[in-house]
């Protein structure tokens, strides 16, 4: 009974954890204790849950354990079982483009080489715009080439490999060719190659954003809106990247509030929620302003998921811990968790949502204690609900750390992955047996397939 | 000593509490900063002062007419290179141009400490050795650690969160005051937050970092069977958080309170400039810091350090020796003990060198006598 528990907690920590960390640096830890932390739990759930390890990939997981999973699944390849290789490949379809090349690149640099591992390059080049990705991420793709050694289409082989000063044929290629000698050619490139290209023509950086403008994507549009004048539906952002865009700014314009909306919506009619009486306690202490690295990441993902729950919700009341006026949530002063918790207690709602790093200071300890008192004494039926989301992952814990025995701990990625996480909850409570588990995760993995199969016979 | 300082709630960080000072008004007529100029060792009259000094504190001061800016963000004509070699300062506190004074923080009080008796005894009694009386304490040495060394004292400078209005902290290390440092303005203060790092500390110190890693936990305070409703809840946590606020008050007064011993270092206009020393009772924590002293009597500047129960026995036992003209048998009978008793306390001090061997051999040969 021990066994099964174990390995049951053990993997819900795992995923949990793959949930939430990123391997950078957290308000409370450095860049290394998360690595080292988070690689331990990789190696030890590869070494003792194969199976479940392969399947995680479906579950929604955030793209650096993904990559990580992706990396260490191919360099233990003579352990392999069946289904793996799909999953790696529809995995590697689904992640950004640059953080797929990125993983077959560390491939690599670990000097990982086998059958499989060249078969899963092969195929996922073979599955790409090959021209455009030798163009935008051209490092990674003659790294991956030439370890694998892929067999390039068209003139991509000469374009990465031989120095030369002859047209393509290609046109994309010819583009490139002859930026290098003309300021006026630089305008027709990917936005990042166009770039470091813009640079080394010593083109003013305002003139170059305005008339590059055409080739910058969604997510260049946002970083540099702050850069200089450019244009964008914020609409099409995702809700958590447009939230930490707001946050960012001094004052929220209508056009990022209605982007916000937009946003919300989107994720709705994708993943359709309809939640009943939902109180939620959002953290903005000042931990939630993150690091350098994530800057306000942890409020903004607060901020992301009362604006779901605001819509999601028949009836719904959000309780920060340090009520604010603005239209936007500062992160200041201490985390006081209990007195918000008790507020949203009064109201009875059926499902309690709590938003936080768990890190509690005013005092400490508190809202642990009324949470378990809350359920062993006065809501010995369960009859509110509660989860616990937790965008930090910590290090010493080897999972986001929990709140209190008894509320499910769940790690958040991002406001776009609440279904998820909600759906996820349970597994984290203890209530649930391996088996369910496992036929989570097979359920998952087969629907993570099958959407697979079905994008491909629409290509 | 803090009369005019509110304390804030602590902030807690692994073994570290930091208590946070506030201040109402504050002074614009004496600004405090860091000085640019680094040095290792300090000359002095007929001595040197060696010791690894990372930086130094630069105190402003003007009439009162106008306020004045924070040191380093004057508009005025730069200065590239420093006034003083690299490498060797001039005295503990020193007059730079204008109204301005550059001293060593903590290395003042320090030196207090260490100046204490230091020409050796002043009455010739016989089983003084040679040394003890032609060079009295040269050198006299007492190590201490670096902040930047404390395990976790980084960590909890970087998530600590300064106030408004905040101008000083006590920091606790396993609930016991490490340091107290107070600024003349918040400016200077959010300047000085991360200089602490730089400060040194007592052994003891150091020790309590590594020993308890973490505070201790809040008990919640109503036991499960008095709970039946969300207004107990409520209660128990009102209780929960006026014990966590109270700590600082609490743990702060019994320091702060002490009767100190000041010695006045520099009159900077209307401010004056002290380093003092506790008690030096050993049953007692005590500290030996520096502060700068307005006219109206408030505290504008506080820097100390807590002396670990070696470093004030040894500068208890010199007291005591001072205090009894240099006389061991005086000391013997105040504390109703030998003679042979009392130098035997003296040699495990470390102060065997003040006394010439055969003496000590004896005290020792009727110690295994008649033991």
């Amino acid at each position: 009974m021990f066994a099964e528990r174990t390995q049951r907690e053990d993997i819900v920590h795992f995923l949990n954890s793959c949930y939430a960390c990123t391997g950078q640096r957290e308000f409370y830890e450095n860049a290394r204790s998360q690595r080292v932390s988070i690689d331990f739990l990789h190696q030890y759930v590869l070494g003792n849950y194969r199976s479940v390890y392969a399947r995680a990939l479906a579950v929604g997981i955030n793209h650096f354990n993904q990559a990580q999973i992706i990396v260490r699944l191919l360099a233990t390849g003579k352990q392999a079982i069946p289904g793996e290789g799909a999953l790696i490949a529809r995995a590697l379809a689904t992640m950004p483009p640059q953080r797929a090349w990125k993983a077959l690149r560390d491939v690599r640099r670990l000097g990982i080489n086998n059958r499989r591992a060249r078969a899963i390059a092969r195929d996922y080049l073979r599955g790409r715009d090959a021209v455009f990705d030798c163009v935008k991420y051209r490092n990674k793709v003659k790294a991956v080439a030439c370890h694998n050694h892929l067999s390039l289409p068209g003139e991509a082989g000469p374009f990465l490999f031989e120095k030369r000063s002859a047209p393509f044929q290609t046109p994309l290629f010819e583009q490139v060719r002859r930026a290098w000698h003309s300021a006026e050619a630089v305008y027709e490139l990917p936005f990042t190659v166009a770039e470091g290209l813009a640079a080394k023509h010593r083109i003013p950086r305002d003139q170059f954003l305005a008339k590059i403008q055409h080739r910058m994507t969604q997510g260049e549009r946002l970083r540099l809106q702050k850069a200089g004048d450019v244009a964008i539906d914020l609409g099409r952002s995702p809700l958590t990247k447009l939230a930490l865009y707001a946050l960012s700014l001094p004052e929220v314009a209508e056009d990022v509030s209605q982007g916000m909306e937009r946003a919300v919506a989107a994720i709705l009619r994708r993943m359709p929620m309809a939640l009943g009486r939902v109180a939620a306690i959002l953290d903005n202490s000042y931990s939630t302003s993150g690091t350098q690295e994530k800057k306000r990441r942890p409020l903004g993902v607060a901020w992301a998921v009362d604006r779901v729950l605001a819509v999601a919700s028949c009836e719904y009341r959000a309780f920060w811990t340090h009520p604010f006026a603005g239209p936007t949530p500062p992160a200041r002063g201490a985390t006081d968790l209990a007195t918000p918790i008790l507020d949203a207690l009064e109201t009875s709602p059926e499902l309690l949502v709590i938003v936080t790093d768990a890190v509690e200071n005013d005092p400490p300890g508190a809202a642990a204690g009324v949470l378990k008192l809350w359920q062993s004494r006065l809501d010995p039926w369960g009859k509110v609900a509660i989860v616990h989301l937790n965008p930090v992952f910590s290090a010493g814990d080897y999972a986001p750390r929990p709140l209190c025995d008894g509320v499910p701990t769940v790690g958040l990625r991002d406001a776009e992955s609440l279904p998820t996480a909600l759906a996820f909850a349970r597994f984290a409570t203890g209530t649930t047996t391996r088996a369910d588990l496992e036929a989570f995760l097979d359920q998952r993995a087969a629907e993570f397939l099958a959407a697979g199969e079905g994008a491909d016979r629409a290509e | 000593m803090l009369n005019d300082l509110t304390l804030a709630p602590s902030q807690a960080c692994g073994a570290f509490r930091l208590v946070p000072l506030l201040r109402e008004k504050n002074r614009t007529d004496l600004r405090l900063g860091l000085s640019k100029e680094s040095g290792f060792a300090v000359l002095e009259p007929k001595a040197v002062y060696t010791s690894y000094i990372p930086h130094a504190l630069v105190v402003e001061w003007n009439d009162g007419s106008a306020p004045l800016a924070a040191v380093g963000t004057q508009l005025k004509k730069h200065r590239h290179s420093s006034a003083v070699p690299p490498g060797v300062f001039h005295r503990m506190a020193k007059r730079q141009d204008g109204r301005r004074l550059r001293f060593l923080p903590l290395h003042l009080a320090m030196d207090g400490l260490l100046a204490l008796h230091f020409g050796g005894p002043t009455v010739q009694w016989g089983y003084f050795s040679r040394q003890a009386m032609s060079k009295g304490f040269s050198p006299r040495v007492e190590s201490s650690v670096a902040g930047w060394a404390l395990e976790g004292f980084a960590d909890a400078l970087r998530v600590f969160e300064i106030h408004e209005g905040q101008v000083g902290v006590l920091v606790f290390v396993a609930d016991s005051l490490a340091t107290a440092f107070v600024a003349p303005h918040p400016d200077d203060y959010r300047a000085l937050h991360d200089a602490l790092l730089q400060d040194f500390f007592g052994e003891l110190i150091w020790q309590y970092a590594v020993l308890y890693p973490e505070s201790p936990p809040c008990e919640f305070p109503t036991p499960a069977e008095g709970v039946n409703s969300l207004a107990d809840l409520r209660v128990a946590v009102e209780v929960m958080r006026s014990d966590w606020a109270s700590f600082g008050r609490m743990a702060a007064v019994g320091v702060m309170d002490v009767p100190v011993t000041a010695e006045k270092v520099y009159d900077a206009g209307p401010f004056r400039l002290e380093r003092f020393i506790g008690s030096l009772d050993p049953a007692d924590e005590n500290h030996i810091g520096e502060r700068i002293v307005a006219p109206d009597g408030s505290v504008q500047y506080l820097k100390t350090y807590r002396l670990s129960a070696n470093q004030t026995r040894r500068a208890y036992m010199l007291k005591q020796l001072a205090d009894h003209d240099w006389n061991v048998e005086s000391i013997a009978k105040k504390h109703r003990l030998t003679a042979n008793d009392v130098l035997l306390q003296y040699e495990h001090a470390g102060y065997g060198w003040l006394f010439h061997q055969h003496v000590l051999d004896a005290a020792r040969a009727y110690a295994r006598k008649y033991s």
